[in-house]
């Protein structure tokens, strides 16, 4: 008996420059004909893909490239990889939205696809009507949506609004009703592209439960997320996607860690020299660097997680007295915490006109998004450099405490250990 | 086990095609429901927000025979080809199959377009998109026909070959799904199709004896006229609900057969171009 679910050999996906082929005007083919009639008869055959990849670089691009794996049939499989790496062209190929190039895929079951919340809601229609659509859009029979339909309404917790156009929703519900829908189709093999990241942190915590569910009774899951805890958390095996091509394939951990070395990529060559200082002040923060608790360079730390920044600068002559010091602000400009070297370790040496400083942050104690850091110097009583919002950095979530809750925005802003004991022990047994 | 053995164990096996393709009927019989859904939400949204709702549906054309009726019939004085109906209903007779296949044109057309989100998100056979517009335009003519249904009765006009209704109830559907097929498929690859649109309408409203009977047209050229699916079509409606002793005319299967290719071609045609739907919309 075969036990695979998914198997692919050589799935390749060229696309045109853009990522989408741009539609055509009929004139230009008709020009075209007009211009070389024959051309259309010569028999001389127009060039296979690959071909014209080879020679025509610059227009085409491989979206996916000679991706060859095997899935057996019950495992959960996490797909990653930066944005552009190819990720979402594969589970489309898979999903049969696109075709292939190359190569050949063959898929043992049948299979669901959510690549979207939400595809075919119209804005227009009740949230029930919403739900049959959705429902027969994702390849759900109406019996089955009449039989799930209470468990929907349950699981989106919007029972009261469920004859009111979806035009009316406010957006958590919309995505709540949206993923109920999704959440409740039963394939054998489910593909799911991203769709985690709605609503709030009861909900999404709720979602990943619902996937949890899914992969333990058995089904096959291939899963694609930006989000490495729920990856984690979820896949014991996982697909790390670079430029089209698979360039591992193994244990969890080992790819997510890869995956965040990638970033460093994004930060690379961003030197602050060249940024429009305020009067007074002088260029002499060259570039701020992250490594992570390996001493690894990179853009994203986990929560929690021990984080090192190297600032690199260069001055005209040698500092006396030098501070430096990282304010870290929220996107929106909210300002979280400051770290400067003379408030917390006094004086520093005198300091030669060109160096690196590293700052070492033990224990981040920040929830998980997108911070922007200000990095300053000075000498003495002077400031001499200043640059606000000089870079960002990603904080991903992570299971800081060890307890597999995931600390998520809508808790506050900063991390903060805690002890709990129970005191009143006493007293209860006397009770 | 060997290869052969492996794809066919295989419920989907997903590899490049080219050229014609199968039309995997088959799997569109397992979509049926979503076609029903995907024309009862163009129902549902199209009448969203109006006053008199779906009433619209058989005043539109109602509103167009009395306009015909008196331009055409009064001042330009037009006969009906079959003396015992009105004007009024001669036209309305030949209004009812035109406006479907006139939605069909303008709908069906544009149709997987404007289906960009599903096509681009979901898997599902692309073939239910138009022939779910071509159903929502039925759910009107349905209406509209017992519109006619009653002025008939008012005018005192017994239809005269009932049995026949159905033939050409099913050959306009295959005309109109032919062409939808046909325009929605070039549709996504060159938008110009959208912009020839309202032209293409007119000038086929006028090839097609809506306003005026097929008799005026010279004998001689009645089977150049016939490759026109809807000079068949409108013929065959007034023959079989007002027509008293006149032939059907043997041009009629020019009209017939012309219905086939076009609903054929289009099939396969939409088939061909399916695939480059989700890269090129």
């Amino acid at each position: 008996m075969n036990d695979l679910a998914v198997c692919a050999r050589g799935l390749s996906k060229l696309y045109r420059i853009g990522e989408r082929e741009s539609y055509t005007m009929l004139r230009d083919n008709v020009a075209r004909v007009l211009t070389s009639p024959f051309r259309l008869f010569n028999g001389k055959a127009q060039p296979i893909a690959s071909e014209r990849a080879a020679t025509v670089d610059a227009e085409f691009i491989w979206a996916v490239k000679d991706v060859s794996f095997d899935i057996k049939k019950g495992e959960v499989v996490g797909i990653i990889g930066n944005n552009g790496s190819g990720k979402s062209t594969l589970l489309k190929i898979i999903s049969q939205i696109t075709e292939p190039t190359e190569g050949e895929a063959r898929i043992y079951g049948r299979v669901g696809s959510l690549l979207e919340v939400g595809t075919g809601f119209h804005p227009e229609l009740t949230g029930r009507e919403n739900v049959y659509l959705n429902g027969a859009i994702l390849g759900m029979r109406k019996i089955e949506i009449d039989r799930k339909f209470d468990e929907i309404v349950d699981f989106a917790e919007i029972e009261r609004f469920l004859d009111m156009p979806v035009k009316h929703y406010s957006s958590g519900m919309y995505t709540r009703l949206a993923f109920s829908v999704a959440a409740h189709l039963e394939p054998e093999i489910l593909i799911v592209d991203e769709v985690l990241a709605v609503g709030d942190a009861a909900f999404q915590k709720k979602c990943l439960g619902k996937m949890d569910d899914v992969a333990k009774a058995g089904r096959t899951v291939l899963f694609v997320s930006h989000n490495m805890a729920a990856v984690e958390h979820l896949c014991r095996r996982v697909l790390l996607m670079r430029s089209g091509k698979i360039v591992l394939d193994g244990d969890a951990r080992q790819a997510i860690g890869d995956y965040l070395s990638d970033f460093t990529a994004a930060t690379e060559g961003g030197s602050l020299a060249s940024i429009k200082r305020e009067a007074g002040l002088h260029p002499v923060i060259e570039k701020l660097e992250f490594l992570d608790r390996c001493g690894r360079r990179m853009s994203a730390v986990a929560a929690g997680d021990t984080l090192t920044i190297l600032i690199h600068y260069r001055h005209s002559e040698p500092i006396k007295r030098p501070f430096f010091g990282l304010l870290f602000e929220t996107a929106s400009g909210t300002k979280v915490f400051w770290v400067q070297s003379r408030m917390q370790r006094g004086e520093m040496p005198d300091l030669p006109a060109v160096g690196t400083i590293a700052c070492r942050i033990p224990r981040l104690p920040l929830i998980p998004g997108t911070y922007f850091i200000q990095p300053g110097c000075g000498s003495g009583t002077t400031q001499l450099d200043l640059v606000p919002r000089a870079c960002q950095i990603q904080v991903a979530e992570a299971d800081v405490f060890g307890t597999g809750q995931l600390p998520t925005e809508t808790q506050g802003m900063v991390l903060v250990d805690a002890d709990w004991d129970v005191k009143d022990a006493e007293r209860a047994r006397r009770v | 086990m060997n290869e052969q053995q492996a794809a066919d164990a295989a419920s989907v096996v997903i590899r490049p095609t080219s050229g014609w393709v199968p039309l995997r009927l088959g799997d569109l019989w397992r979509y049926r429901e979503l076609i029903y859904f995907l024309a009862w939400r163009d129902l549902k949204v199209r009448y969203k927000q109006t006053v008199i709702g779906v009433a619209w549906v058989v005043l539109q054309p109602l509103l167009i025979a009395l306009v015909f009726a008196l331009f055409f019939g009064y001042l330009g004085n037009i006969p009906a080809d079959s003396r015992n109906a009105p004007y009024v209903v001669f036209a309305f007779c030949g209004l009812l199959p035109w406006q479907l296949f006139a939605y069909a044109l303008t709908h069906s057309s544009n149709s997987v377009v404007a289906s960009e989100r599903l096509v681009t998100k979901v898997y599902f056979p692309r073939l239910v998109i138009p022939i779910a517009a071509v159903a929502s335009g039925f759910v009107d003519f349905v209406l509209v026909s017992i519109v006619l249904a009653c002025m008939m009765v008012y005018f005192g006009i017994a239809p005269h070959r009932v049995w026949a209704v159905p033939l050409f109830v099913a050959m306009e559907l295959a005309a109109a799904l032919g062409v939808g097929l046909w325009l929605s498929a070039l549709n996504v690859r060159y938008r110009d199709v959208r912009h020839t649109i309202p032209f293409l309408t007119q000038l086929w409203f006028f090839l097609s004896p809506v306003v005026y009977p097929s008799t005026f047209i010279p004998a001689e050229w009645r089977y150049l006229y016939g490759l026109n699916p809807m000079a068949g079509v409108i013929r065959g409606f007034r023959w079989a609900l007002l027509g008293k002793s006149q032939a059907l005319g043997p041009w009629i299967w020019v009209s017939a057969a012309m219905t086939i290719v076009l609903l054929i071609s289009g099939l396969y045609y939409f088939r061909r171009m399916e695939k480059t739907f989700a890269d090129v919309v």
